[in-house]
């Protein structure tokens, strides 16, 4: 399997002298293309930080961070803007959409800022939201859609088009818990396409659904679960336990 | 789960064996509660001996047996659906007990205790939500039973992330080797040692 994301030795410090706060130490994390991978620890324990540099949003005090084999610190603006446009999908706490634009058109976006025809972009968007339920909602304003409803043209926004890795923080927080399965099946789809994901989390039934959930605490990787074992292990007596 | 009325809920669809019972209550479970045949059969005897369900009394006592739901038991399987199920909380709590004492003991990190147990209720919430992602679109009793596991893990996780913080709070912890004062706390903590 191909490495899309790879983080090594990876620190951020913010302020100086005694106001100086460490807030991801020494973290090294790989991911490979087709896999999910959740983040779990209390607040404060670096998520955010580790995910904004992951999607190259800010630089590591320290660290080299590596997608699909290049290093960003290497990269030119213009080519660090290309790559989080193109191949980034992004899923923030507070969806981003911006509110003059329709569910259709925020979703269409990023494909034609990356040159794709008018037409088909907006044909793909709308195969995008129908897979979220949304299909009938597309020409509705963002203001004119409820938390989950905003939420879920952020997921079809951060997964349309040729993405390599979706970022996404706390990606069903508004959602109830059925609403959120869609929503992940959405997210598990796009990476058995062969995307990278990366999700931030407190909510462990959301965790359940990566392949691998990486515990982070005070800015260190801290344990990880183990690669899935057979589904005849759940009829163990104890399990869980 | 009541076996003895998940099997009166069975029969209430129609007549059935013994073994075709047991197959049924895996499939409709989605197979995470297994159940032996044996106590399918013993369960049944006692229906059958209170008058909850009837056999075939011509087929003998052999897997070709069988059985049938009685106005009796159609009575106790529809009074049972709306008596709310026991709340109370099992005596001892064995994951509680486990922290509590690795609170105690003296050189272990109860965090890492924590972290461990929160690692594998992971792992297990991982291959519940694994079973219902892989369930058919038609299905409903797999999603329902991996629902209830699911949310039952969740909150075994956030009890530990709750316990984490707090004793992360805690001044003095009973196993810390700084020099401490007797709280109410820790005598609780001590009284509750198994």
């Amino acid at each position: 399997m191909t490495v899309m994301l790879e983080l090594r030795a990876v620190s951020k410090t913010y302020g100086t002298g005694p106001t100086e706060v460490h807030a991801l130490r020494e973290a090294d994390l790989s991911v490979e293309a087709g896999e999910l991978v959740a983040i779990m620890g209390p607040s404060g324990s670096g998520k955010s930080t580790l995910l904004t540099i992951a999607g190259s949003l800010e630089e590591p005090t320290t660290g080299d961070v590596r997608v699909g084999g290049a290093v960003v610190s290497e990269m030119s603006s213009a080519d660090r803007a290309r790559l989080r446009r193109r191949s980034i999908g992004y899923v923030f706490q507070d969806f981003n959409l911006l509110s003059g634009l329709t569910a259709l058109e925020n979703v269409a976006m990023p494909l034609e800022l990356d040159g794709v025809g008018l037409r088909h972009a907006r044909a793909t968007a709308q195969q995008g939201l129908e897979e979220l339920g949304m299909g009938e909602l597309a020409g509705r304003f963002p203001d004119d859609l409820s938390g989950g409803e905003r939420q879920r043209v952020a997921i079809a926004r951060a997964v349309v088009g040729d993405r390599r890795l979706l970022l996404a923080d706390e990606p069903t927080g508004a959602l109830d818990s059925v609403s959120g399965e869609a929503v992940m099946r959405r997210v598990r789809a796009a990476c058995q396409g062969g995307v990278a994901g990366v999700m931030v989390t407190h909510d462990a039934q959301l965790a359940s659904w990566a392949d691998r959930v990486v515990f982070l605490r005070d800015g260190s990787i801290v344990d990880q679960t183990a690669p899935p074992p057979g589904p005849e292990s759940l009829l163990t007596p104890g399990s869980g336990r | 789960m009541s076996v003895r009325h998940a099997l009166l809920a069975l029969l209430s669809e129609g007549p059935s064996f013994g073994l075709r019972l047991q197959q049924a209550f895996e499939a409709r479970t989605g197979e995470v509660w297994p159940l032996n045949v044996g106590q399918v059969y013993m369960t049944l005897q006692r229906l059958e001996r209170d008058g909850l369900v009837e056999s075939d009394e011509l087929a003998g006592d052999g897997p070709q047996k069988a059985y049938r739901i009685t106005a009796a038991g159609s009575s106790e399987l529809d009074a049972w659906m709306r008596t709310p199920p026991s709340s109370e909380p099992p005596p001892r709590d064995e994951l509680v007990i486990k922290v509590l004492v690795a609170v105690q003991v003296p050189g272990v990190d109860v965090h890492e205790v924590i972290q461990a147990h929160r690692r594998q209720c992971l792992e297990a919430m991982q291959g519940f939500t694994r079973l219902k992602a892989g369930a058919a679109p038609d299905e409903i009793s797999l999603p329902l039973v991996v629902d209830a596991e699911l949310f039952r893990l969740e909150g075994v996780v956030r009890w530990l992330d709750a316990a984490d913080a707090r004793l992360r709070q805690h001044p003095n912890l009973p196993n810390d080797d700084r020099p401490r004062e007797e709280t109410a706390t820790s005598r609780r903590v001590r009284v509750g040692r198994p």
